[in-house]
């Protein structure tokens, strides 16, 4: 691919790499599923040893907590015009109920605003089809990297 | 785990690292609990699949976010004499410098154990207990049989 190919596409082609270069996200058993323009998909697997209520077999929240950073923080590396490193500034999580058990959790991610310095990203985690029945919501903001050559102000489509 | 009086009692770090042992997660990341009079520590030794970045490398951000959370969980359950485990409602993580691969501690302070909610606080560090990689501030619900927040299992 030309040097002029959008890192998200660059990006879509190497997602699965994305994931596997990170040990923790490769420990869970997270999955790429699809990296567009500024958004995410990511996936991970119920699994006995990431329970986190033996008495309701419910997923741990922490998961979800790593699940909804990492997606984040792809969502946000997909709005860049060229690779740059980032930092979680913050990340605010509200669990609206608890996953269903054995289901796998979806976390989708969008950065809907890039400044020079910070990226705002928002997201929501599904254990089902069922867009209006998130388990999960998630507001965070990066920090971009201090390389000068980035920071084109720009806002990522809807 | 059977039904604790009213009244806030001592729970020994046995019966906390009980309640932690049965919970599969905490084992997955490896959490430990230390416990000095009434003051908790949770430990989390550094292991290579914590890792978020391996460019730098640094712990992955959620995984110390978890830390936190199970920290707040323990010290909760410290706070009210060991009942069932709280659920967390929603939680606000400050990261205020990257995690190395080394252990990382936490500390919580429990800044209100009301009937239903408990506001709690966290710090994580990893080698100056003054110099924070990350700060968790959030709610949890406290289990009673069928709380507000949750309407499905």
């Amino acid at each position: 691919m030309s040097d002029d190919t959008p890192l998200w596409q660059r990006m879509a082609t190497a997602g699965a790499m994305m994931i596997q270069g990170t040990p923790q996200a490769r420990a869970l058993g997270m999955r790429v599923v699809s990296i567009t323009e500024a958004r995410a998909v990511v996936e991970v697997d119920w699994r006995e040893d990431l329970v986190g209520d033996p008495e309701t077999g419910v997923i741990a929240s922490g998961v979800v907590t790593t699940l909804l950073d990492n997606t984040c923080g792809v969502a946000a590396f997909a709005a860049l015009s060229e690779p740059m490193s980032t930092a979680t500034l913050d990340l605010r999580i509200d669990y609206m109920r608890p996953a269903k058990k054995g289901a796998t959790i979806r976390a989708e991610a969008h950065c809907y605003r890039m400044t020079k310095t910070v990226a705002f990203v928002r997201a929501f985690a599904f254990d089902g089809a069922d867009e209006t029945d998130p388990v999960a919501a998630a507001q965070a903001a990066f920090m971009m990297g201090t390389s000068g050559r980035m920071g084109k102000n720009r806002r990522p489509p809807k | 785990m059977s039904d604790a009086p009213a009244t806030p009692t001592r729970v020994n770090l046995s019966e906390l690292s009980a309640m932690f042992q049965a919970v599969p997660y905490a084992k997955f990341l490896g959490v430990q609990l230390e416990l000095k009079g009434d003051e908790l520590t949770a430990i989390l030794p550094f292991k290579d699949d914590l890792i978020g970045n391996p460019m730098l490398p640094a712990l992955h951000g959620g995984v110390v976010g978890a830390l936190m959370e199970l920290t707040a969980v323990a010290q909760i359950f410290l706070a009210q004499g060991g009942k069932k485990i709280p659920k967390v409602i929603d939680i606000s993580i400050d990261y205020l410098r990257s995690g190395r691969p080394v252990d990382t501690y936490a500390r919580a302070h429990v800044t209100k154990l009301g009937r239903r909610i408990a506001n709690v606080r966290v710090e994580a560090w990893q080698f100056d207990r003054a110099d924070p990689i990350a700060a968790l501030h959030g709610h949890f619900l406290l289990n009673s049989d069928q709380g507000e927040g949750e309407t499905k299992a």
